[in-house]
């Protein structure tokens, strides 16, 4: 017996939810950017679902878009925490405040 | 897919999402989440996107997951004391992230025929060949400016990361006077 289609959607909507869950809860600038890294793959489980439905690859082709964007925002994001942590020697997103008013 | 394997997957995969908020070490939290990435990469092939979970399997657990690890320990991170946070944000927060799970079940019952199966595909459907022609053909310029921001984010993630030389001065540690001559 083979899975529905539903039963994939629901379990990105229970990962992308645990991603938001993570940027909401944790303080940590590393885990809140895994989490959105979570929240990346999830949006990509629903692409290659929709396109499985649809029996048509252009949701594989914009999955492929998205890794690579995640590839280098990764890179970029984590030489902004490289510099952040040099600067003010934390990763807590508490004592991070200059851009706050 | 069968739905038992289905079942496993995706009890390993939210188990997995979990780590990634509750662990307090954020190498546990990255352990957690290559574990979860592997996962989707393995139902991925389930869909029958072969190409793109073994892409997955190879770019985000193979290489994004080990520069996280990487920066991790250049940074030399202790585990959190109390796992960080307050206790009225992560009550709210929780609330939060249940009302969008059940507002995205509610409308992808709606929207998505959620009984449907999968379907018939064409023999080759997910394979590294239809997928090139695709990215060569009807997304060709989407690829080409793909190069190009990963050129930027090269550059922008050297010049983000490197000291200047003014600041190598004001740290005490040039090449000259660094603690590379003891």
């Amino acid at each position: 017996m083979t899975t529905p289609l539903g039963y994939f959607m629901g379990l990105s909507a229970v990962l992308f939810a645990i991603g938001v869950a993570g940027v909401l809860i944790r303080r940590n600038i590393i885990v809140m950017f895994m989490s959105i890294e979570l929240m990346l793959n999830a949006v990509n489980l629903a692409f290659v679902t929709i396109g499985r439905r649809m029996a048509s690859m252009d949701g594989q082709v914009i999955v492929f878009f998205v890794m690579t964007v995640a590839a280098a925002e990764a890179a970029v994001g984590l030489g902004i925490i490289i510099s952040l942590f040099r600067n003010r020697e934390t990763v807590n997103a508490d004592e991070l405040n200059l851009l706050r008013w | 897919m069968p739905l038992w394997l289905f079942i496993f997957l995706a009890v390993v995969a939210i188990i997995g999402a979990f780590g990634v908020i509750i662990q307090r070490s954020p190498v546990h939290c990255l352990l957690a989440l290559a574990l979860t990435l592997f996962d989707i990469g393995v139902l991925f092939i389930g869909l029958g996107a072969e190409t793109v979970g073994f892409l997955q399997i190879i770019i985000y657990v193979g290489a994004i997951m080990v520069l996280f690890l990487f920066v991790i320990w250049l940074l030399n991170l202790q585990t959190e004391a109390d796992g960080g946070g307050h206790l009225a944000l992560k009550f709210f927060g929780s609330i939060a992230a249940a009302a969008l799970a059940a507002e995205l079940f509610v409308f992808f019952s709606k929207a998505a025929a959620p009984t449907a199966r999968m379907g018939l595909v064409a023999k080759d459907y997910g394979s590294i060949e239809l997928l090139a022609r695709m990215l060569f053909s009807d997304y060709l310029v989407g690829f080409e400016v793909t190069s190009v921001l990963l050129l930027a984010a090269i550059v922008g993630a050297i010049a983000l990361a490197r000291r200047t030389p003014a600041e190598l001065v004001r740290s005490g540690s040039t090449v000259k006077s660094g603690s590379g001559a003891r």
